[in-house]
């Protein structure tokens, strides 16, 4: 039996090296799996830095800080970036713990949040990365066009309980006052429910009982929105984006017109109130240290590529340098 | 249920009734009734059968139709990529899950059987505190993976063994979660032994534990092999415990035990399988194939070693 | 097989002198202490998790927002809401409903399976079976629930047109796909159940005369019954714990209690699943409501297994 049992071990650490070994042409791969062009507006870093990011929160904000990692350490491959994925409430419990050095956040840090980041010393602040737009978005059957926020709320407030699209104020006599309502959205753990409900319904959290809470699985929201004609859900702006062939998505009525949800309006701010920022909040501590520094101003200063490249809505040109004085502030 | 006026001990009843109702069947009906009877209760269990293996190959089938744009060595061997997910690969989770795997073996083989061998064979049954143990194992099968994560987060990463959001508390949380799994199945392993073996060895002067290394667990090693093989699957797909704990969904670099970030491939697979591009479907799909693959590796090892040692009693 | 009647024997003080062993075996008592130590592991494992789960339910228990009452006889569960619910039943009634979902797949096939192992399967043929089952045990459930979502789901939507399907989650569906992750479990255990049932006891029926399908049914079935029984609430212990198949293919429904087996119902682990990886800020009312959903998962497989128990002592048939 000892004999079998050493006989396990040997084949488990085998493989274990053998794995290891094939793999030693770490940087060589790296190389061949990134996309090559990678135009740099500025970047010469003359002393090699090295040492280690460790970024954490939201999963709407991960891609983008994970291409931002890619393309830093292409140019900084002795620094070692991780992204990870603990949610927004996740990612700040870790942060004001010290234990991260960058917070991704669809959302801004909530007081009680803060008071602990307070409590233990960790001064920051957001850094704006991208603009989300929030998109609602319909069967593509579905003729309506434009809704303005006042239908929205009425649909969406607590206490909603409209069964059919003629119950929607200024619809009675539509194409589809026949047709069932059925409302889709992420559940109340989702940054894109407390953005909406608050914007739409008045208060985070304010909002019917009635509709069919996809979790935080966004693609299945697509999927019942796509099956079903009178199906409404929302979603984050590149959710909506790879998705067109499969649904679309209403122009918003803020009240200056309807405006839909395309790069432009949401980038120049018309696209509103259901345009958002995407954060990453940067501690003044972790800060201090060369890596985390420049992996901040490198995630600024190359922030148009990364949208693009994650499918996502770049910052404006005001926002940019509204932001660089943000991480000026915090690094001086 | 009917008595019998025998004076066999009631635990025997009802073995002996059903043996009665069988002669009585055999000799008062019709055989050609009971022959259909047998056909059709043989086809029922190939039915169950198929349906089994049907559900295996469904999925077997699907990851490959679903993942095959993406079976290439890149797969294996590149690490992952937001920018380019057409080249990317799962090298840092494969290492990840390889590393995180033989921690978990580590720990729960010795502390599984050796806590099987004390409550089967040297723990007195009367005592409250072997009873609270017993109870506590079967009790820890249960509670749900993502429990197991809360108590890492708190005891493990942080709290009194403070190891941080490293592989060593990924794999002792893991550990943790699929202990129960071993320790029920090498006790089921051990009772099975007869206890004839081991009174023999005792009767011949040895102590109880000479007859219990010697003479038990090689007996009861294939069962006790079954657990590991098991308690292994379970922990390679776990990726809610390891979310908490701190795996990580995006590390270029390879892991170690006590520092630096980490991922394993539950993890990865359950992130990318959530975002919008089509692209990071395919690489989810691909990457189930890749865990299954690991998986049918091991289990292949783990039956050779069972059908070198398995015996009949 | 236990020796506890051997190892009481030999501290007695009424045993033959003679037959006592000449030195006191220090050996063994520090590999006796080293055993029970590796089996205490277990207990400070349930001891940290009880402390790791009370903490914060206490607290929850103590806001004012929260009665006690509500929490345990209220049918909305909508804890983040500006006006918030915390009665917890809809989601006790979506584990339920699972679970109830996995042992009916589970039960009949995982009994069937370990009937057909046991006491039908040529040696050649249970050598490929076995192995076979150990791989659907250990099949990720990841895969599971992705290859649930995208196949099985919509081929039964599509077999079953008659029901009203709406939406892409339902709550039956992942019953189904949780059954077929605890097969295997259920099989195995009843299997080994099966094959320590004496040979003699078998073949005493066959001798009088019986068949195989009567032998299985009638002698071997209820003589492993204890066995059975403790596979039987072994699968559903793992079918109440399943997170990850229930959060891709059951979704989260309605606050509002629903029955509703064809449409998508939040189960308790999906809601701490989605909770623990979500949004909400860490500390608050809101977040708090993972650890009473945990302490209350906790109790509910402890008061399973303690009737578990109850149940092989007075069905156990001792054998040798």
């Amino acid at each position: 039996m000892k004999k079998n049992l050493i006989a396990t071990l040997a084949v488990i650490s085998a493989s274990a090296i053998l794995l290891s070994a094939c793999g030693s042409s770490d940087s060589a791969s790296e190389d061949t799996s990134a996309a090559t062009t990678s135009e740099e507006t500025t970047q010469e870093t003359t002393a090699e830095l090295s040492g280690s990011v460790r970024i954490d929160g939201s999963s709407t904000v991960a891609p983008y800080a994970e291409i931002a990692a890619e393309l830093f350490m292409q140019e900084n491959p002795g620094v070692q970036v991780s992204v990870a994925t603990s949610g927004t409430g996740g990612g700040f419990e870790k942060f004001c713990n010290g234990e991260t050095d960058g917070s991704n956040a669809s959302r801004l840090i909530k007081d009680e949040e803060a008071a602990i980041c307070a409590e233990n010393g960790i001064t920051n602040d957001n850094i704006q990365v991208a603009n989300d737009g929030i998109s609602v978005v319909v069967n593509i059957d579905n003729p309506i066009e434009c809704l303005s926020i006042e239908q929205l709320s009425a649909i969406w407030t607590d206490g909603a309980a409209l069964q059919t699209w003629g119950e929607v104020p200024g619809l009675e006599d539509s194409e589809v006052k026949d047709v069932p309502l059925t409302l889709y959205g992420p559940g109340s753990d989702s940054g894109t429910f407390g953005y909406f409900t608050e914007e739409v319904n008045g208060d985070d959290g304010l909002i019917t009982t009635n509709f069919v809470d996809i979790g935080e699985d966004d693609n299945a929201l697509i999927v019942g929105v796509e099956g079903e004609l009178g199906a409404m859900g929302y979603v984050g702006w590149t959710y909506y984006n790879e998705s067109r062939d499969q649904i679309k998505a209403l122009q918003i009525d803020g009240g200056n017109g309807c405006v839909a949800p395309e790069l432009e309006n949401v980038a120049s701010g018309d696209y509103s109130p259901l345009g958002r920022g995407l954060y990453v909040y940067a501690s003044d501590s972790s800060l201090q240290r060369e890596e985390v520094a420049a992996f901040f101003s490198f995630f600024l200063e190359n922030q148009a590529e990364i949208a693009s490249l994650a499918g996502g809505i770049p910052l404006t040109d005001a926002q940019l340098a509204e932001n660089l004085a943000k991480l000026d502030g915090l690094l001086s | 249920m009917a008595t019998l006026n025998s004076p066999l001990p009631k635990r025997s009843q009802a073995a002996a009734l059903g043996a009665r109702a069988v002669t009585e069947s055999v000799f008062g009906k019709a055989s050609v009734q009971l022959k259909v009877k047998n056909l059709a209760f043989y086809g029922i269990l190939l039915t169950a059968l198929t349906i089994a293996t049907l559900s295996i190959a469904a999925i077997l089938i699907w990851s490959i139709i679903e993942g095959h744009p993406r079976l290439d060595l890149n797969l294996l061997v590149n690490n992952p990529s937001s920018i380019s997910p057409e080249t990317a690969g799962y090298r840092p989770a494969i290492l990840g899950s390889t590393y995180l795997i033989a921690g978990v073996i580590l720990f729960i083989v010795p502390i599984g059987v050796a806590s099987a061998v004390y409550m089967e064979l040297f723990a007195n049954r009367e005592k409250w505190y072997n009873r609270f143990i017993e109870l506590n194992i079967q009790n820890l099968a249960g509670v749900p993976s993502i429990v197991f994560g809360i108590l890492g987060l708190a005891f493990i990463v942080r709290g009194p063994l403070s190891l941080g959001f490293v592989v060593a508390a990924g794999s002792l949380t893991v550990a943790l979660l699929v202990l129960p799994t071993v320790i029920l199945a090498s006790r089921e392993a051990i009772r099975a032994v007869p206890s004839s073996i081991l009174e023999g060895s005792l009767a011949l002067g040895a102590t109880l534990w000479q007859s219990v290394r010697r003479q038990v667990l090689s007996a009861a090693f294939p069962g006790i092999l079954t657990g590991v093989i098991l308690a292994v699957a379970r922990a390679i797909g776990e990726a809610a415990p390891l979310l908490l704990v701190g795996a990580v969904t995006f590390v270029t670099f390879d892991p170690k035990y006590l520092e630096g970030g980490y991922s394993a491939l539950p993890v990865m697979i359950y992130n990318y399988a959530g975002r919008p591009q089509e692209e990071f479907h395919t690489l989810a799909a691909a990457g189930i194939l890749v865990m299954l693959l690991l998986l049918m590796s091991i289990n292949s090892i783990a039956i050779w070693l069972r059908a070198r040692s398995e015996q009949n009693w | 097989m236990s020796s506890s009647m051997v190892t009481a024997r030999s501290g007695d003080a009424n045993f033959p002198s003679r037959l006592r062993a000449e030195s006191p075996r220090y050996g063994e008592k520090i590999i006796k202490a080293l055993l029970a130590t590796a089996a205490a592991i277990s207990v400070v494992t349930t001891i940290s998790i009880v402390i790791s789960l009370l903490g914060p339910s206490i607290s929850f228990f103590q806001d004012p927002a929260v009665t006690l009452r509500e929490f345990f006889t209220g049918t909305q569960w909508a804890p983040s809401l500006a006006n918030p619910s915390f009665g917890v039943l809809p989601i006790v009634v979506g584990t339920l409903m699972v679970v109830s979902f996995a042992l009916i797949v589970a039960i009949p096939l995982g009994i069937l399976l370990s009937i057909y192992l046991s006491e039908y399967a040529p040696k050649r043929v249970r050598k490929v079976v076995k192995p076979l089952l150990e791989v659907l045990e250990g099949l990720p459930t990841v895969a599971i629930g992705l290859f649930t979502f995208f196949w099985l789901m919509p081929t039964i939507v599509k077999l079953t047109p008659f029901l009203p399907w709406a939406g892409p989650f339902s709550i039956g569906v992942a019953g189904i796909a949780v059954g077929l992750v605890i097969i295997p479990l259920v099989s195995s255990v009843s299997d080994d159940a099966m094959r320590s049932v004496p040979r003699g006891l078998r073949e005493g029926a066959y001798a009088l005369g019986a068949s195989k399908f009567e032998v299985s049914l009638k002698v071997v079935l209820p003589a492993a019954i204890s066995g059975i029984i403790a596979a039987i609430v072994l699968g559903a212990s793992r079918a109440v714990g399943e997170t990850m198949v229930v959060m891709l293919v059951a979704g989260a429904g309605n606050p509002n209690l629903s029955f509703d087996p064809t449409k998508g119902i939040q189960t308790m682990t999906a809601f701490i699943g989605g909770r623990a990886t979500g949004d909400i800020a860490t500390g608050t009312l809101d977040y708090n409501t993972i650890f009473a959903v945990g302490s209350l998962l906790f109790f509910m497989t402890l008061a399973m297994n303690i009737l578990a128990v109850k149940l092989v002592k007075r069905y156990r048939e001792v054998y040798d």
